[in-house]
Formats: C-alpha cells, structure tokens, sequence
C-alpha cells in the first residue's frame, strides 16, 4: 500500500511559520474539504512532514478530478434528488411533496417503459451471455481460423449504435429488406419487423444482442485464458466429459468474470438508447420504450422536467442498488487478476 | 487412448462449423453494407438486398453520401471532441490514479469509493441535470460542453492507480535520491512507465466518444457543431427509397470505417486494452 512514507513522525506536525501559511490554505482550499484538517503543533514547528507533504500534493492532484465528478456527476444527482420533490414552483417559491413521483408512477408509460425495461434486460443479457460464453468456449484456441472468426464477432462493438441501427433499420425493412429479401425464397411474406407490436422489442434486442456479445465474448476469452490448463487436463483423466469439465471445472472458475461482465451488461441495459431513438422512436404504441428513452421523451418532447427527475432519480435508485453489486464484483476481478 | 476418440472429432467438426456458420451470420450487415455501398446507382432497385455483389464497383453512393452530408465538418467535429475528452482525461486520470495508487492521505479509501460512484453514476443517466448545468455555464451548442461531463473519469483514475501500483517503488525512490521533484518524477520516471495503461485507456475513451449519440443529440443544436453519430441519424431517418440505401450504406461505412480500420490493424492491443480495461 502507499503508506510507508508516513509512517514517520504519524504525528508530528511540525511546520516553519511561513511554510504553513502557504501549506495549509492550499490544503483546504484545493476541491478536498475532505481532507482532515492539518494537524500542527504549536511547538513542533521544525519542518514540513512527508505526511502533510502527501496531504498537500494529493489534494493538488484530486483537485481536477473531484471538480468534474463535483460538477457533472455529485451536483446533478443532488439537483435532480431536489426536483424531483417540487411539485409546483411559483417565481422564488417552491412546494415540494410526491407529486411527481405520484404522477410518475401512475402514468401508464411510465409503467410500460420499466416493464419494457425488464423484458429488453432479460431478453438481451441471456441470449448475449449465452452467446459470448459459447464462442468463447469453441473459439478460445489461437489458430488463424479461429482468431478470424473472433474478429468477426467482436467487429460489431467497435461501430456507433447508431450505425448499427441505420444497417439494421434496412435489415428489418419490410419486403425489400435483408431479412424479408432472404424469406421470400422461403415462401414467408413481408413482416414489418419494427412497426409490428409484438415483433418490434424482439427485433431491438436481436440487434443488441448481435451489438454486444462480441464486447462480452472478450472478457470469457480472458477468463479462460486464467484458468491453468492443469485442472482441465486433470478433470480429463478422471473421465469427465466436456459437460462435466464445463460444469464442475470451468463455470466455477469462470465465477469473477461472469459476475462482472453480468454487471456490464446490466449497465449497458439501463445506459443503451441510441438504436431506439433512431429506429422506433420508442414505439409502436410504447411497446419499444425503456427508462432512459422515457426520461429523454420527457425532458425534451413534453417539457415535464418534474417528471424526468423523478424517472431520473428511479433510474439512480436502480443503479445504485446494481452499483453494491457491481463493486463487489469489481473487487473479486481484481483479486482474480493477480 | 479414448475409446470415443474418433466420435469425439467428428463432434468437434460439427461444432467447428455451427461457429463458423454463426459468425458468418454475424458478419452478414457488414458485408451487406459493404455490398451495396459499392454497387454502381445504374443498379436496379430491387437487388438493392442482394449480398452478391453485382460485378461492377461504383463508388457513386459514397460521393453521394459526402455531399449530401457535412462528413469533413463532422469528423473535424467528432475529432475535436474525442481528442478534447482524451486530452483532459489523461491529465485528470494520471494525476489522481497517482495520487490513490501512492500518497497517503486522510480518507482515501473513502474518497476512492467516491470516485468509483462515477462507474454507475454514468453520463447518460444523468443527461436532464447535466444539460441544465451546461446552458447555465454558456456552453450550449458548444464542443467543449459536451466534452465537460467527461473530463474526469473515475474507470480512468481507477485504470491508472492499478498501473501505478504494479510500478515497483524502487524506481521513483532512486529518482527521489537523486533529487528530482514529484512533478519531474511524474512526467519523466512515472509517465513513461505507465504507458500501456494509459494506452488501453486512450482506445477505450475514443471507441465510447467515437460512438456517442444521445448526449451530443441533445447538448448541440446548431449544424455546424454536429458529430458523426448525430449526423448519421438525420440522414438515415430521412430514407424513403430503396434508392438510398446504398447512399446509407456508405454514410454508415464513412461513419463506421476510421473505427474498423483502426480495430484490424491494432487488433491485438485493441483486444487486450478493452480485457484489461473492463468497462467502457
């Protein structure tokens, strides 16, 4: 750890006169309030102290970081916390109560949009999960064929969203699209992919899915490149069979990764809207509206900023509920790694 | 040795090809936006669909696409803002993934976590606020407004304190006996050293930048100030005939290609950068 220049003199503050006016101000004025105050000593007032000299540099260092996530991520939290309890606001007076939160939970599309939501995160996570750990599973040997079709799969990650859905936007035209081009050999007629009710959210989760499970992918290939080849040769001359070794050896180990890259991807669930903005526009009928693109709905087409708030501070609720997880999850990569 | 050995590699060839079948599939939009970016206008509309390619190469679709778009006006603009958003990140990450990874300091473990909030408390969820906060600072419609919300990176500063640690001490330490100062150590000792993590951090923060949509979407308003992705949108939703698939075919190709090609040259350092970085 990084504390073994403070070790000494823990508790000495001795600081010249001159030194400590200049030391301390700067200390406390640079963004870190929360930096405990300089301890000094009236009387041991010698040299500055390799502690307070780290108290003094880290605050320099941490003052540019902790003025942005002040700014954009701590500050805007807070505000939308406060807005979200303003019911009504006259001039310079504001009443604060549920109303919001009232009316959020009682508007329809709201309640269609988190219902959306959860249906979008299971149906992406699973099938894209699923996915990745399979081709990670076949395609984890490094031979030239392999390796090309790894690339093959990870190439939809590194291009927008929105350029994925302005190829799947044609790929889901009804009649002359790819995919209706390509079923009319097989005698199947037109389908209006995005514009049906109930085949518009499969049709955006098929193009997340065929976005994300390349990204995932990676993260197994990692994960099994950790596990020593030992165990799985051992478990090979017990005479356990590709299921048992995945099962009993394998998934075990694979424990770290999976938890992490679950959390990923529920990140990606509740922060991922551009496909929606540009294809369906969150319908047919809401059938294709999540969080965030409700929140956007909101804010920018109805002008609710009271009602976005509130859908705000929900999402921030879940994200903070996902968030222990997530941490934790972080913490076991971590120890995995090294 | 195995008795099953011979089934075994029949099996195996099976599932050989169901991957390779599955990551051909996976290709298929990209080789049709290939295809029909490349396919001369004189080509009837009706094959528009068609994966094969038609013999002749015309590149009508991607001198229409630049015209009909601002492309150079768009990658100045995207360039700008991802090479803003870096800039500042690598001084705001190596400044405090320094300070985590060596100094102490009272509440450090505290103000990490603090940081580490960032992680889920992601731009996107956060457009409402952020919004409000940029109009009230004057940078609406501005680049560096929608470049200010990224200027600190908690996945950054976590990245770079990992690096730090795994420098062993020794080498700041004999550059302290020598007497140099803790920003020379910094730039001349620490920087260099730290360079693959910050490398991995660069491909990771220009990937996410390059690709944005929604924030600029809603942070910019003037055409002048428009990235790709935003770009991109505008001209697909204004598609109506099968004519103009090809012309968005190959906006989408100008829009997606800088990326692709950078991903298949550096495929490898790109690959171990995102496994290494965990999250975007």
């Amino acid at each position: 750890m990084g504390g073994s220049s403070s070790n000494t003199n823990r508790r000495g503050g001795a600081i010249t006169g001159d030194r400590l006016d200049q030391a301390a101000p700067l200390a406390r004025n640079g963004a870190l309030a929360l930096t405990a105050p300089v301890r000094i000593g009236a009387g041991r007032r010698r040299a500055r102290t390799a502690r307070q000299r780290s108290i003094l540099a880290a605050s320099l260092l941490l003052a540019p970081s902790a003025l942005f996530l002040a700014t954009f991520t701590y500050w805007p939290v807070l505000q939308v916390l406060v807005r979200s309890f303003i019911d009504h606001q006259y001039g310079e007076v504001a009443r604060f109560g549920f109303g919001n939160y009232a009316r959020l939970f009682a508007d329809p599309h709201f309640r269609q949009a988190a219902w959306n939501n959860i249906v979008y995160g299971v149906g992406t996570i699973v099938p894209s999960l699923a996915f990745a750990l399979l081709f990670a599973l076949g395609l984890r040997d490094n031979r030239r064929f392999t390796a090309f079709l790894r690339t093959l799969l990870v190439l939809p990650m590194m291009i927008p969203l929105v350029a994925a859905s302005a190829l799947f936007i044609f790929i889901f035209l009804p009649g002359e699209g790819l995919i209706d081009h390509y079923l009319a050999f097989l005698g199947a007629g037109q389908t209006n992919w995005l514009g049906n009710p109930s085949l518009a959210m499969p049709s955006i989760i098929a193009l997340t899915v065929w976005k994300n499970t390349g990204y995932y992918m990676l993260f197994f290939l990692a994960g099994l490149a950790g596990i020593p080849d030992q165990l799985v040769e051992a478990a090979m001359l017990e005479g356990a069979g590709p299921v048992q070794r995945f099962r009993h050896v394998i998934l075990p180990l694979l424990g770290p990764t999976l938890a992490f890259v679950l959390v990923i991807a529920l990140l990606n669930v509740l922060t991922q809207v551009d496909h929606i903005v540009v294809m369906t526009d969150g319908g047919p009928s809401d059938q294709t509206n999540v969080l965030l693109f409700y929140i956007y709905q909101q804010a920018h087409q109805n002008n609710d900023m009271g009602l976005a708030a509130a859908a705000t501070a929900v999402s921030v609720a879940v994200l903070f509920i996902l968030s222990a997880g997530s941490l934790r999850a972080l913490e076991r990569g971590i120890h995995y790694e090294s | 040795m195995n008795p099953r050995h011979g089934h075994g590699r029949e099996l195996r060839l099976l599932a050989m090809l169901a991957l390779a079948a599955a990551a051909l599939m996976w290709a298929m939009p990209f080789a049709w936006m290939l295809v029909a970016s490349l396919r001369p206008e004189s080509a009837s509309a009706s094959d528009i669909a068609s994966l094969i390619p038609s013999g002749t190469v015309g590149l009508g679709n991607f001198t229409e696409a630049w015209s009909e778009g601002t492309f150079p006006l768009w990658y100045f603009n995207t360039f700008l803002m991802c090479g803003g958003i870096l800039a500042m990140q690598c001084i705001t990450v190596t400044a405090a993934g320094y300070a985590f990874a060596r100094l102490s300091f009272p509440g450090r473990s505290v103000l990490f976590y603090l940081f580490l909030l960032q992680l889920m408390l992601v731009p996107p969820i956060l457009i409402v606020p952020n919004l409000t906060t940029i109009v009230s600072l004057g940078l609406y419609d501005r680049l560096p407004g929608v470049m200010a919300p990224y200027f600190a990176s908690a996945f950054g500063t976590f990245l770079m304190r990992q690096t730090f640690r795994s420098i062993p001490r020794d080498y700041e330490d004999a550059a302290m006996l020598d007497g140099a100062s803790l920003s020379q150590l910094i730039w001349h000792v620490l920087l260099p050293l730290a360079r693959p993590g910050l490398a991995a951090f660069a491909i990771v923060s220009v990937s996410y930048h390059w690709n944005e949509f929604l924030w600029p979407l809603i942070a910019l308003s003037s055409p002048a100030n428009q990235v790709l992705t935003v770009g991109l949108a505008s001209f697909t939703t204004g598609a109506e005939s099968a004519s103009e698939w090809g012309v968005i075919a190959a906006g989408t190709l100008l829009v997606a290609a800088p990326l692709i090609l950078v991903f298949v040259v550096f495929q490898r350092r790109i690959v171990s950068s995102f496994v290494f970085t965990g999250i975007k």
